[in-house]
């Protein structure tokens, strides 16, 4: 039970930490001054948001015990795991091909998020509640934000239609897996720790066509997906994110600043 | 690329309850609800305020820095027009 309970907080805050990565790869590079220091925004979110729950995984995990030589703390889970051992969703981790992928993966993240919260705000798991609880504003002002901007992008010139509808065909096929029950979410479910995806998922893809629609974009017509991220089989973006990540913690272990 | 800028908005918050909005700067956004989300992230992130104005800038009407002369200066040697001749309690902390 513990050590299922570990791999669901490894799962709610490895989303915002890739996620969270990825926007911070923007900082400095934004399209403009204000959409630069927006997205900063998002990413120091997110990072408040994972710091929250590998806190508790940390304490979640010394309660565990086992056969670990050196403590497990928030930084040692953040920085210290292997590739496959990271269980955000494969969406977050899709590079900044340009502005309307960022926005794409953003908003279709946003709009998964805050249904997520929303339930896990009536966690029987204290911690978990009160994260949800202080996240969810954070959240709501990330989908508006995002929203709004697929509106804009979607509904503007013909180029950024088209670069908006490119980066919508290419990172649909990702939105699946953020609402596919694995079975270390099945038990959380049943234990009343974790969301019930199948109500968050309806939610989900409402969102989804409604803004695509007002955007003028179509929605693709696709019915499989890409999965695996969560299980810790992850496409080839995630291990240059890692490498970056992790470059400091392991060329000089245990380093301080 | 179009290298068209978007419109430039003047922004105004409200530092708490009772007081004014006052001016903090400028930014650029396509839109009304827009500027109003930039202003919040550009402005707002130290909790500087509890309320934002954005105005279009071209909306300003300002005074015309070669007639300052004209406007201002015939109030320099006005000096009774000044309310220093009061004594202010000290709980009076916005005149």
């Amino acid at each position: 039970m513990k050590e299922q309970l570990y791999q669901y907080l490894l799962m709610l805050g490895d989303n915002a930490m890739i996620l969270g990565h990825r926007l911070s790869e923007l900082c400095g590079h934004g399209p403009s001054l204000e959409t630069d220091i927006a997205l900063t925004n998002l990413s120091l979110d997110l990072f408040g948001q994972v710091r929250n729950y590998f806190q508790y995984a940390a304490e979640v995990k010394g309660e565990i015990g086992g056969a670990t030589d050196t403590e497990v703390t928030e930084d040692s889970i953040a920085m210290t795991r292997y590739p496959h051992e990271y269980r955000n969703t494969l969406l977050v981790e899709q590079p900044n091909k340009d502005f309307a992928f960022v926005i794409t993966r953003q908003f279709f993240f946003d709009a998964y998020h805050l249904p997520l919260l929303e339930a896990l705000k009536q966690s029987k798991d204290e911690q978990i509640a009160a994260i949800a609880h202080k996240s969810i504003k954070e959240v709501q002002y990330h989908l508006r934000f995002s929203s709004e901007w697929v509106k804009r992008l979607g509904d503007g010139t013909a180029e950024s239609h088209d670069r908006m509808q490119t980066a919508v065909d290419y990172l649909y096929p990702y939105i699946g897996e953020l609402v596919q029950e694995t079975p270390i979410e099945k038990a959380m479910k049943e234990e009343g720790i974790g969301a019930d995806l199948s109500v968050v998922r309806s939610q989900y893809y409402d969102k989804v066509k409604a803004v695509l629609k007002e955007a003028t974009l179509s929605t693709p017509q696709f019915f499989g997906f890409h999965d695996g991220g969560k299980k810790g089989v992850h496409s080839e973006h995630h291990s240059h994110i890692l490498s970056t990540l992790q470059y400091m913690q392991r060329t000089y272990p245990n380093m301080e600043w | 690329m179009s290298t068209k800028n978007w419109p430039l908005w003047e922004v105004f918050i409200r530092s708490k309850s009772g007081l004014e909005h006052r001016h903090v700067g400028s930014l650029h956004a396509a839109d009304a609800k827009m500027a109003m989300e930039n202003a919040r992230d550009v402005y707002t992130r130290r909790q500087e305020g509890v309320s934002i104005w954005v105005v279009p800038s071209s909306a300003i009407t300002a005074s015309n820095p070669e007639h300052s002369g004209e406007l201002f200066e015939p109030a320099q040697d006005k000096a009774y027009r000044h309310p220093t001749f009061y004594d202010l309690p000290n709980e009076l902390k916005h005149i």
